[in-house]
């Protein structure tokens, strides 16, 4: 296994380990509450984080 | 096989939208990688050998995705352009910015799909990445209080098919800037760069329409590092005042799997992964131990100057410009000139 390859896993291992904590930690999602697929249209507002926002 | 395995489960246990997102972001992911469409590299070849190839293909994109977005952003109010303030803070976060970047040697968008191709300083860089994100999200009050004026959307001032047509004809200004720079003579388009500027228009546009927002890069980083900071005590959220408005707190306290932009970041990070399955890799000459700790330095400052400007290349510039946000427009030129700098610092340390 090249240098590489190790590096590669051990990154894709710390970033499903650090995915799986934030969801073991997280709340339950309702999935019954999903947002509309194609925000477009939907009338819905936007709630979403944008590195835009300032505030 | 993993990349479908995240699909079905995000449309099983979060939401049909989180996971058409990232497949959204596995695209995104597979034309950065696929197209090799370097920002910094872009830039880099423009002002160093006089190549405007990149640099074509970046204003070609950013038309294309202005002729998506404006008219979309015109039919539908409910979807939201990329509107950062004008500010003190942009204008010195950009040029902090795009000279990092020059060093990294990746921007927002660089720095992910890299490290989804295996590149090991970019894979170093990004938890440093996050963290500068974190902690320029958790200071912008500060940075603010210098001096902004609120956000202007040129699509709200002057209509869309104006804002669309200026956009245009600025974009074509620039290139025949560029013409100028780099001479007659010289091959002005590469098709690489022109079908990774039609696929990345067209999926910045859907990321558009599906998410409501326009798509981005560091939020989701400081969001991660924002919850590791929270996990470990050391950052109180109620009282950061980004961190403590009522959305930031909502995301903060949720899963990031519901949180678009983290769900894309992740999506071009396994584009990026499925593109290197494919396709054997040059390996980079090692870095010397100097090098990696300069490059790991300036990923953190990508990181915190990214916030202090309201988007990367990515945020601000390709999501600011496309979607009418004067920030954009301020943002590119102070990048630009943060670069003329960091291609100089790159060349001294020997990258």
């Amino acid at each position: 296994m090249t240098t590489r390859v190790l590096s590669s896993t051990l990154f894709w291992i710390a970033l499903v380990v650090f995915v799986g904590w934030d969801w073991s930690q997280s709340p339950p999602i309702d999935v019954r509450r999903e947002p509309p697929l194609v925000a477009a249209g939907s009338g819905q507002a936007v709630s979403g984080g944008h590195c835009a926002l300032a505030r | 096989m993993a990349l479908v395995a995240f699909f079905v489960l995000l449309v099983w246990v979060v939401a049909v939208r989180q996971a058409v997102l990232f497949a959204v972001g596995i695209g995104m992911g597979a034309a950065l990688a696929g197209a090799r469409f370097g920002f910094t590299t872009g830039w880099r070849q423009l002002v160093e050998d006089r190549d405007p190839r990149g640099t074509v293909g970046q204003l070609l994109l950013l038309g294309l995705a202005a002729t998506l977005s404006m008219p979309l952003l015109a039919i539908y109010p409910e979807l939201q352009a990329a509107l950062g303030p004008p500010s003190i803070s942009l204008v010195l976060g950009a040029f902090v910015f795009g000279l990092a970047m020059q060093i990294s040697d990746g921007c927002g968008s660089g720095t992910l799909y890299k490290a989804g191709l295996g590149v090991p300083l970019n894979m170093g860089i990004l938890p440093l990445f996050a963290l500068g994100s974190f902690l320029g999200s958790a200071h912008l009050d500060r940075w603010l209080a210098l001096g902004e004026v609120a956000p202007v959307s040129i699509v709200q001032s002057w209509g869309a098919g104006s804002a669309l047509a200026g956009t245009w004809i600025a974009l074509i200004a620039i290139g025949v800037g560029v013409r100028l720079w780099a001479g007659w003579g010289r091959e002005w388009i590469a098709r690489r760069w022109v079908w990774g500027a039609l696929a990345l228009a067209g999926l910045a546009a859907l990321n558009l329409a599906i998410a409501g927002q326009p798509w981005g890069v560091v939020y989701g980083f400081g969001l991660w590092a924002a919850k590791l900071a929270q996990a470990t005590g050391s950052f109180d959220a109620a009282g950061n005042a980004f961190w403590s408005q009522a959305g930031n707190a909502q995301r903060l306290s949720q899963s990031l799997l519901l949180d678009v932009t983290s769900i894309t970041n992740i999506g071009i990070l396994g584009g990026a992964l499925w593109i290197a399955a494919r396709r054997r890799e040059a390996s980079a000459h090692p870095l010397t131990a100097r090098q990696w700790l300069i490059g790991l330095v300036a990923g953190f400052v990508l990181g915190y100057s990214s916030r202090l400007a309201f988007g990367c290349n990515i945020g601000a510039m390709l999501s600011g410009i496309s979607t009418g946000s004067l920030h954009g427009w301020i943002w590119m030129p102070m990048a630009f000139a943060g670069t003329l700098i960091g291609v100089r610092v790159r060349r001294r340390f020997g990258f």
